[in-house]
């Protein structure tokens, strides 16, 4: 399967990654050898086969819907890369 | 007293027990272990030895506790499990500096349990690799010849065990990243059947894939590991409520193999073995036969399919588990930013190493729209199909076995370069995630080729851990050790 630079980039910018030009190609050439191995499952019938898309057998209920203090507010921001002791600080959003 | 790092956790427990050895002393010993091969094999990424050596103290004051099963047994634990205030990085840069306000639900237990946490092990960033070569940190290198890898993704968990450094280690199992390690380091691992341990406070790679579990030099270590750590967990909608067996009583108990139908896959035991891969299993089979199992033919006909199934399902539960990492509330933030989706695409770009970089951007392409139903969707019914088939021969056998890799451990380096090459070396284990049952590689010899150590696969149906940890305890009783790791 041939895929091309420029669809990497397209993907890995849906994906918030930026990749340099010079290491475009390579990902895309690996890309689409990975793509040509996997397109293996196309010789593999599958008409009316239901998808399992996880081993769990058993019920997963709902928790209640109700508030619970599970963490402090300090140790939650404690991992944050900028913070002002009560909330996350990112850069501007909103223009002006 | 011989060595105490080169007793078993089991005999090291009943040790401590009897007051002949103490915490402190186990303890000191595995650090001075540490200090000793460390420089060597690169197995662990941190190393507590201040705060463990408190810990064994305030045990040994305390004295033994006959209701914490672990009282006084050092353990490492995989870089992906979160421990409280102990960093927990996932082998990434972008985890660097993260230290977690809370422990997972399977170390908490072993820290009830008595366990003395040593350290954190290197790993493959976010346990994607099957070397240990893609930890951003360092490789780790394999105790039996320190210019192979360990396998991975749990290689520095695989590597402390062989190393001496501690009496058991955790890992995780997506895809084979326990077995492998397990494997090529001449331990014994185990993943267990998806459920049994809770994944809360692990770091998701592939969620309906992970598995913990724990690796160790018997599989009734494993058990005694597997026990502690096993049972439902609120906490964790996966986890499982079902009881928990005896897996040690169970596990210790089983002398041979009567009345034990082990399956041979032809699809597992064909071309593309090497042949000390394929004389050391079996020779392992005919040990089995000799203790009185029964070998029956069974087939897993779509395990041809299983690659491929594996790393569309596996990347796509990557891409979206790893968006969490965009720099707003841990982890590693670009400086650079100067507007939010410079602060993701800076941070997520320098901070992510180029394999996780590789399969964050096939998970995406495999969820896109266009693409979904040809991969993801077409993916996920074959995955169905897989599982078909280990269903359809467990009602031939009880157990399955096979070899757990084609080939012994491969020279650091060697796989690198071609990224298709390195995901082919999971071909024997992948199945078995997919389907989430239980599976566990035990050594069965070294080759005669290369002198390294080869692991023997058995593979339980859902929930039935014991009967292979039974199985491979009678197996592993009857063949030689494998001695001292020769690269040390």
């Amino acid at each position: 399967m041939k895929f091309t630079p420029e669809q990497a980039a397209k993907v890995a910018a849906l994906a918030r990654l930026t990749l340099p030009e010079d290491k475009l190609e390579h990902l895309a050439a690996q890309m689409g050898d990975i793509l040509s191995y996997m397109d293996t499952l196309a010789s593999c019938p599958t008409d009316g086969v239901e998808p399992l898309y996880s081993p769990v057998e058993h019920d997963t209920p709902m928790r209640e819907d109700k508030a619970r203090k599970t963490c402090q507010r300090a140790d939650v921001l404690a991992q944050a890369p900028e913070s002002d002791g009560r909330f996350f600080i990112v850069p501007k959003i909103v223009a002006g | 007293m011989p060595d105490i790092t080169t007793l078993t956790l089991t005999d090291l427990r009943a040790k401590l027990a009897a007051k002949d050895i103490s915490a402190t002393q186990a303890t000191q010993a595995c650090l001075d272990r540490i200090q000793a091969t460390e420089p060597k094999v690169d197995a662990l990424l941190c190393v507590q030895a201040e705060a463990v050596l408190e810990q064994a103290k305030a045990l040994d004051q305390a004295g033994p506790d006959k209701d914490k099963p672990l009282w006084g047994v050092p353990i490492v634990v995989k870089d992906a499990i979160c421990t409280k205030g102990v960093p927990t990085t996932c082998g990434s840069k972008i985890l660097e500096n993260f230290v977690p306000f809370y422990d997972a639900t399977c170390v908490e237990r072993l820290k009830n349990a008595g366990a003395i946490l040593l350290g954190k092990a290197n790993m493959d960033e976010f346990a994607m690799g099957s070397s240990t070569e893609n930890s951003a940190f360092k490789p780790t290198r394999n105790p039996w010849a320190l210019d192979k890898v360990p396998g991975g993704s749990s290689g520095g968990s695989g590597a402390t065990v062989a190393a001496g450094q501690c009496f058991s280690s955790l890992g995780t199992d997506t895809g084979g990243s326990i077995r492998l390690p397990a494997a090529f380091c001449g331990v014994t691992g185990i993943k267990p059947t998806y459920g049994r341990i809770s994944r809360y406070g692990v770091v998701a790679y592939g969620s309906s894939l992970d598995q913990v579990g724990p690796m160790a030099r018997t599989p009734t270590d494993c058990a005694a590991m597997l026990a502690v750590m096993s049972g439902h967990d609120p906490k964790d909608s996966t986890s499982a409520p079902r009881p928990v067996p005896d897996f040690e009583a169970e596990t210790a108990a089983r002398r041979d193999l009567k009345g034990l139908r082990l399956g041979m896959p032809g699809e597992y035991w064909g071309e593309g073995l090497t042949p000390e891969v394929r004389d050391r299993c079996q020779a392992a089979m005919d040990t089995a036969k000799s203790l009185g199992a029964e070998i029956v033919p069974v087939k897993l006909p779509h395990t041809q399919y299983a690659i491929a199934t594996y790393y569309i399902v596996a990347m796509a539960e990557a891409s979206s588990n790893l968006a969490r990492f965009d720099g707003v509330r841990y982890g590693y933030r670009s400086p650079e930013a100067r507007d939010l989706k410079e602060l993701y695409e800076l941070s997520r770009s320098k901070g992510f190493g180029e394999e996780v970089q590789r399969r964050i951007v096939l998970g995406t392409y495999v969820l896109s729209a266009g693409y979904y139903d040809a991969y993801y969707r077409k993916a996920a019914q074959v995955r169905r199909l897989i599982r078909q088939d280990f269903l359809n021969a467990f009602e031939k056998c009880d157990v399955i076995v096979g070899p757990t890799s084609p080939f012994t451990a491969f020279g650091l380096g060697e796989k690198t370069g071609d990224p298709l090459q390195m995901y082919l070396a999971d071909i024997f284990t992948i199945s078995l995630n997919l389907s989430g049952l239980p599976g566990l590689s035990v050594p069965v010899g070294l080759g005669k080729d290369t002198g390294l150590p080869v692991g023997l696969q058995m593979f339980g149906k859902a929930w039935d851990e014991a009967t292979i940890l039974g199985a491979a305890h009678a197996l592993s009783g009857a063949l030689p050790g494998l001695g001292e790791p020769k690269g040390l």
